[in-house]
């Protein structure tokens, strides 16, 4: 059943298929049942399926993932919300002290299959903490798995799997792709969680993102293309764990990467897929691996973003440097 | 009991302490708490006499001379294989050690009060209720000599691995119990912390959290006075078992060296649990008399005169007074028990030292649920490190 909508009804829909199959899921987090959340991602959930099952929280975000972790001991699978990007970090004792070690603190004998949603990235025009990208902050810390969809298809089935994943995932959202629309296919065989995917194919320079940034990509993609220049772009999907063999075998094909994320650029995870790769592909790269991605300052007031983050200008800048070499 | 009794213990308890000048002056306040406060529940005296608790007693009206022996033999044993632990540490066997020493009866009065369908969320220092569940004392070395980070099932005792990072587990408390009603069941969850994690948000936020869903978990603070080297007063203008009453549920402090009375009062608030009536705050004032941990040295912040104070109300001490004063343990008692608990340090000092090191791929093991290909890709590399040594004829 292919239906078209946008990339937040999908989610909708995966938490509502999600809550429907297996009575142990549940939703947490600020406004997210009667209101529905702001951004309205679980709109209708909390009518459907009760406020024991969507749990309006106090306005407590480490008290949101404490007691995500304590209701997964008791058997619960919680997906929880984290209003914006810029509202984690009371919570990120719990995520990475707690949520990301008991697997392994307990030699495996605790499995806490919670997942932690949060909205983010820029290019809303919001106010300051509304705008973050700070999953490479999440990625450096063993025993979470993060990932990025970028499209309405992959929310729906990567929030699938991240579901049924007995690890903790960070589920982060693109934002600003929210009201973009996209084919879902609820009845496909989706493929796996952490895998690369091909979205276009090209033979002169890769191009690898995740998240917001894939649209972009592909929009300079095609304006490469009117120069008569042929980029493949890859959806990463996955940060961590990073699928490096599918970004090697393009790379192998191409000779140059170009990684483009919001997040800022120093030890961001473009700097580790740039190091990775240089390793693994150095006798094939024409050119250094180069990142396009924010800069090592504050996210800047809304009026500022679109000369922070990246763009089609600054990514074709970065295709030329490339191709340059 | 209500809401409504924290307020009026209140008065009581507020005379000749007024908000804001309650123990400024640690020495005072020392003196002042000596055990005697009138808002302090106590079954047994220092001395060993049981005293009458119009409000409490209930929930020891039932215990038989042979439950008595049970606790006294729980501390003593408790106590032993506590005092190996630091021996271990001393020898070297052990990288840190945290001891109990004085807080047996807040332990094992509490610890003795669950069911077995109870969960509990401990720190780091709970080696008295670990042993109540039933988890055996070697597995808590393990963590200790570094072997691993938690050597036990929590869920084959309903005991959490220990907490390090102080007060986060009473939010999983919190959740565990809000999971416990969900499922319409009428277990309870016991959440331990001490007077230093008093300040932390996450105990806040449990409060909060328990509070709004009405939450089956008894918040049992151990205030042994010191956090490491910081005393109480550096953690709370209030007595801490006030703050409860500030997030709509009753707090109650009891005497922590009195194992009949931290019975009781945990009776109390897991039947409150139980029955539907919410969180409940207990405060075990207690003492610490031994340093925080091996690393520590408390000669450096506080002085002799506070410990002999506190030595003199000793729960094991005074059980045993009350234990012979009552014909409720001959000679004998006392006899075998003393075997035993030379025959409990033997067993912890053999296991510890036959305690083998971890394998080196230790590090790659239970990363993750589901594996995770740089897991695997660094596991593959670190083997093939390994390996080039072997080939070289090394180790």
């Amino acid at each position: 059943m292919a239906d078209k909508m946008a990339l937040a009804k999908a989610i909708n829909e995966s938490l509502r298929r999600a809550l429907d199959s297996d009575p142990k899921v549940l939703i947490m987090g600020e406004d997210v049942g009667k209101l529905g959340g702001v951004f309205r991602v679980t709109d209708g959930l909390q009518k459907d399926f009760g406020e024991s099952r969507v749990i309006d929280t106090p306005l407590a975000e480490s008290g949101i993932v404490g007691t995500a972790i304590g209701l997964a001991l008791r058997g619960y699978r919680p997906v929880v919300e984290i209003q914006f990007d810029g509202f984690v970090f009371p919570a990120y004792d719990q995520i990475v002290t707690q949520l990301a070690k008991m697997h392994a603190r307990s030699l495996g004998k605790v499995k806490l299959p919670v997942v932690v949603r949060i909205p983010y990235g820029g290019g809303i025009g919001a106010v300051e903490h509304h705008s973050e990208s700070p999953e490479a902050l999440f990625a450096h810390v063993a025993g979470l798995k993060i990932v990025s969809p970028s499209n309405a298809s992959d929310a729906y089935w990567m929030m699938q799997q991240a579901i049924q994943s007995d690890d903790p995932v960070i589920f982060f959202e693109p934002k600003r792709r929210y009201w973009d629309k996209g084919e879902v296919n609820t009845e496909a065989i989706p493929g796996p969680l952490h895998r690369a995917q091909v979205v276009r194919e090209g033979a002169d320079l890769t191009l690898a993102a995740y998240g917001p940034m894939v649209k972009l990509c592909q929009e300079v993609a095609d304006a490469a293309a009117e120069e008569g220049r042929n980029l493949e772009v890859l959806d990463l999907r996955s940060v961590s764990p990073i699928d490096f063999d599918s970004i090697q075998a393009s790379v192998e094909k191409t000779r140059r990467l170009v990684v483009v994320h919001e997040a800022p650029v120093f030890f961001g995870s473009g700097a580790e897929i740039a190091a990775r790769i240089t390793e693994r592909c150095f006798y094939h790269l024409e050119a250094p691996v180069l990142r396009v991605g924010g800069y090592h300052a504050p996210y800047p007031p809304a009026r500022l973003e679109e000369e922070y983050l990246p763009n089609l200008d600054r990514v074709l800048d970065a295709v030329d440097r490339s191709l340059a070499y | 009991m209500t809401v409504e009794s924290t307020a009026a213990r209140t008065p009581r308890r507020s005379a000749g302490s007024k908000a804001g000048t309650t123990g400024t002056k640690r020495t005072t306040r020392t003196k002042k708490d000596a055990g005697t406060e009138p808002q302090l529940v106590q079954l047994l005296t220092p001395e060993g006499k049981r005293v009458k608790n119009a409000e409490y007693d209930k929930y020891v009206a039932g215990v038989t001379p042979e439950e008595l022996r049970g606790l006294y033999r729980d501390m003593v044993l408790t106590r032993r294989f506590d005092a190996e632990a630091t021996s271990l540490q001393r020898q070297g066997e052990l990288g840190l050690w945290a001891s109990l020493l004085g807080q047996e009866a807040a332990q094992i009065g509490s610890g003795r009060a669950l069911r077995d369908d109870d969960y509990v969320f401990p720190t780091y220092r709970e080696h008295g209720v670990a042993w109540c569940r039933g988890v055996d004392p070697t597995n808590l070395l393990g963590m200790f000599r570094g072997v691993n980070n938690g050597g036990w099932d929590p869920n084959g005792n309903n005991f959490q691995l220990y907490t390090i990072v102080i007060g986060s587990q009473t939010l999983h408390a919190t959740g565990y119990a809000m999971g416990i009603a969900k499922d319409g069941a009428d277990s309870a969850v016991i959440a331990y912390f001490g007077d230093g994690a008093s300040s932390q948000g996450d105990v806040a936020e449990s409060f909060t959290f328990s509070a709004v869903y009405n939450a089956p978990v008894v918040f049992f603070c151990q205030n042994n006075q010191w956090a490491i080297s910081e005393p109480t007063e550096k953690q709370s203008r209030v007595p801490i078992y006030q703050r409860a009453q500030g997030f709509g549920f009753p707090g109650v402090r009891v005497d922590g060296n009195d194992v009949l009375g931290c019975l009781a009062v945990t009776r109390w608030a897991l039947e409150r649990a139980r029955s539907g009536e919410g969180p409940t705050l207990v405060e075990a004032f207690t003492y610490r008399m031994g340093a925080h941990t091996t690393s520590d040295d408390p000669t450096r912040y506080r002085g002799d005169e506070e410990r002999q104070a506190w030595e003199a109300k000793d729960p094991i001490l005074r059980l045993r007074r009350y234990l012979e004063a009552s014909n409720h343990a001959d000679e004998g008692f006392f006899a075998e028990l003393e075997a035993e608990s030379e025959a409990l340090g033997k067993r912890v000092r053999e296991a510890v030292r036959a305690m083998p090191d971890p394998d080196h791929f230790a590090i790659f093991e239970n990363v993750y649920a589901d594996g995770h290909a740089l897991v695997d890709e660094e596991r593959a590399q670190f083997a093939a490190y390994q390996a080039s040594f072997a080939d070289e004829g090394g180790n």
